[in-house]
């Protein structure tokens, strides 16, 4: 596989915080336009994978390419072309709307043209015209967590990490927002996304599945189920897990 | 704005100022706030004594005696309200507070003093409270040595001092205390304000979200920090103007050097305000250490009501780290004296030195943390 079919590489990425190993020599490759999912329980390291890719952290060991760009020499060149939505939709609930995103937009740089015209274009695609009025800490969580992908997008990010974008939301607004990514990934972004409903494992392209740090395995959901003979990713995720802890 | 700041910290600060105009209510108080305590010190820190409560036992109950103390009770700083009769009735009213002093005229007083001969007076004061006994002191033996000097025909001191007070006449402690509370109250405000407004930031994890933009480091502290400049600084000048229509403080030097030098001051304290957040976890946190790092210190180690001359080696050493002791010699130096330019640079270095320091620190830790 060429070098510019890759979005994300890594190699024996590993972060310890003093004795502990959080992410222990993680070697991945996301191809560009796909949908990445990353699976493991609470505390696995998922997030920290994620942060390490976003430059918010410094691998203690091996190598990473995101963009094309090195994680360790040029992380400012990478943060140009991600966008990154954390784990709790980081809002401000005081702002309105369309002042969250202005917000957003005008840290990346947007001049005053582009902000208006991608806000606008935001909010009409993830639906939240008709609120735009509203104070963010007025939203339903749905629109919240729309909200918070509409200000990770606002620069047109190349690649998009998504960090347990849909815990807590309902599942109507899961299948929504899903159905979201889904048109972002047509639209050419790939995404990087962590969870650990297991349904929405099946709508990836490809799954990883990480545990205690290491990754597990790496294939797509049907491969998987395949491989292990079992109707579901969840059924499959718990007989991996379960074997690693035997 | 946009070009002069840049379009990044441009958009920093403009969601800060939202932040602020929408909460008119933490911005009511930061305003109100320190016209309240304004009005507590202003009045409570009355350094002047009027009116001291005194008892008198004239054990000569002759006309001069009678004389010597219906003068002292028609000066100004002093009212006798008991009439003793016995000796220890002195330390009851001294406990019970109805008295401050005590002045007792021996028998023979009046004789003693038409034969011009040594004639002791005997003063029993409240020393529990240290500072106003030695006033109270001095207030009486003042007025003892006029008295004497009245009674003797001939001025048998060939010296006589002449005392004329410079930039505060009236001895007023407001004149005082007033330009002082500017020095606290910015920096209490500067250091809450910002170390607040980024810890939040922490807390709710949108600083997360701006650290992975492609936003600089100084662009943050910049956009940040602002705001806050210009706020602080409409503080200052609402303290000021109420220290000058309110309490009357004299405003001697130039008001166009006293606003930049404050800007100085104000840049030191949000540099500190910074260095908090950088250690504090949460808003609560931020906000106990910006309270407890500021006020004591600048109340209590700035020469604000306590001059540093007296104090320990160690303290004053401390001192020297407190942003307020510069300010406040600048600050009374033009308020009160006309302070000019030439005078007042000299402290303004050590403030630039403190608040670069603040920085370094700041910025190394904002590094480390994210």
């Amino acid at each position: 596989m060429s070098n510019n079919e890759i979005a994300v590489r890594t190699d024996g990425l590993t972060k310890r915080f003093g004795k502990f190993v959080a992410v222990d020599h993680v070697s991945l490759e996301v191809k560009k336009r796909e949908i990445f999912g990353f699976l493991g329980a609470n505390g696995a390291g998922k997030t920290t994978v994620i942060r390490m890719l976003c430059g918010l952290l410094l691998p203690t060991e091996g190598q990473g390419i995101v963009a094309g760009f090195d994680i360790r020499e040029e992380p400012e060149r990478i943060k140009r072309n991600i966008g990154y939505m954390s784990q709790k939709f980081s809002l401000y609930d005081d702002l309105r709307i369309e002042e969250n995103l202005y917000f957003f937009g005008g840290i990346y740089g947007l001049d005053a043209g582009a902000l208006a015209k991608r806000s606008r274009e935001i909010m009409e695609r993830l639906g939240l015209w008709s609120r735009r009025e509203n104070m963010t800490r007025d939203l339903p969580l749905g629109y919240k967590q729309r909200l918070a992908l509409g200000c990770a997008v606002m620069h047109e990010p190349k690649i998009l990490f998504l960090d347990e974008p849909t815990a807590g939301v309902d599942p109507i607004a899961r299948r929504e927002f899903w159905r979201l990514i889904y048109q972002m990934a047509e639209a050419g972004t790939t995404v990087f996304v962590t969870t650990h409903y297991m349904d929405e494992a099946e709508y990836c392209n490809r799954l990883s599945i990480m545990h205690q740090g290491r990754i597990i395995a790496v294939a797509g959901p049907q491969a998987l189920k395949q491989e292990y003979g079992l109707a579901t990713v969840q059924d499959v995720f718990i007989h991996l897990v379960k074997g690693q802890e035997e | 704005m946009r070009r002069l700041l840049g379009s990044r910290t441009a958009a920093l600060a403009r969601k800060e100022v939202i932040h602020i105009l929408r909460d008119p209510r933490s911005l009511i108080i930061i305003f109100i706030l320190p016209l309240i305590m304004m009005m507590i010190f202003g009045y409570a820190i009355d350094m002047d004594l009027k009116n001291i409560r005194l008892g008198a036992l004239d054990h000569d109950r002759s006309p001069s005696s009678r004389a010597f103390l219906e003068k002292l009770h028609a000066s100004p700083n002093f009212e006798i309200t008991r009439r003793l009769v016995r000796r220890d009735e002195i330390k009851t009213m001294i406990l019970s507070r109805s008295i401050r002093a005590a002045v007792v005229l021996p028998e023979g007083f009046g004789e003693s003093i038409r034969q011009e001969i040594l004639t002791p007076i005997q003063v029993i004061v409240d020393g529990a409270d240290a500072n106003s006994a030695n006033i109270i002191i001095n207030f009486l033996q003042a007025y003892i040595a006029d008295y004497s000097l009245s009674l003797s025909t001939v001025h048998l001191q060939p010296l006589e001092v002449r005392v004329r007070m410079l930039y505060n006449p009236g001895m007023k402690s407001a004149n005082f205390v007033v330009p002082g509370l500017v020095a606290v109250f910015l920096m209490m405000v500067c250091a809450m304000l910002t170390s607040v407004t980024i810890a939040r930031e922490k807390e709710t994890g949108t600083l997360e979200q701006i650290l992975v933009s492609p936003i600089r480091k100084h662009e943050v502290i910049i956009g940040k920090v602002l705001p806050y400049v210009v706020l602080s600084f409409l503080i200052g000048s609402v303290i000021l103007g109420f220290s000058y229509f309110w309490f009357k403080v004299p405003f001697r030097g130039s008001v166009l050097l006293l606003a930049s030098l404050s800007l100085f001051y104000i840049f030191t304290a949000l540099a500190f305000g910074l260095l908090i957040s950088t250690v504090s976890p949460n808003q609560q946190m931020a906000m106990v250490i910006s309270l407890v790092s500021t006020i004591l210190p600048v109340i209590m180690l700035s020469g604000f009501i306590f001059p540093l001359a007296s104090m320990p080696r160690v303290l004053q050493w401390v001192s020297y780290v407190i942003p307020a002791r510069y300010f406040l010699l600048v600050i009374r130096g033009i308020m009160l004296k006309g302070t000019e330019i030439g005078t007042a640079w000299p402290w303004i270095l050590p403030l630039m030195g403190l608040a670069a320091w603040f920085l370094l620190i700041a910025a190394r830790r904002f590094k480390l943390k994210l």
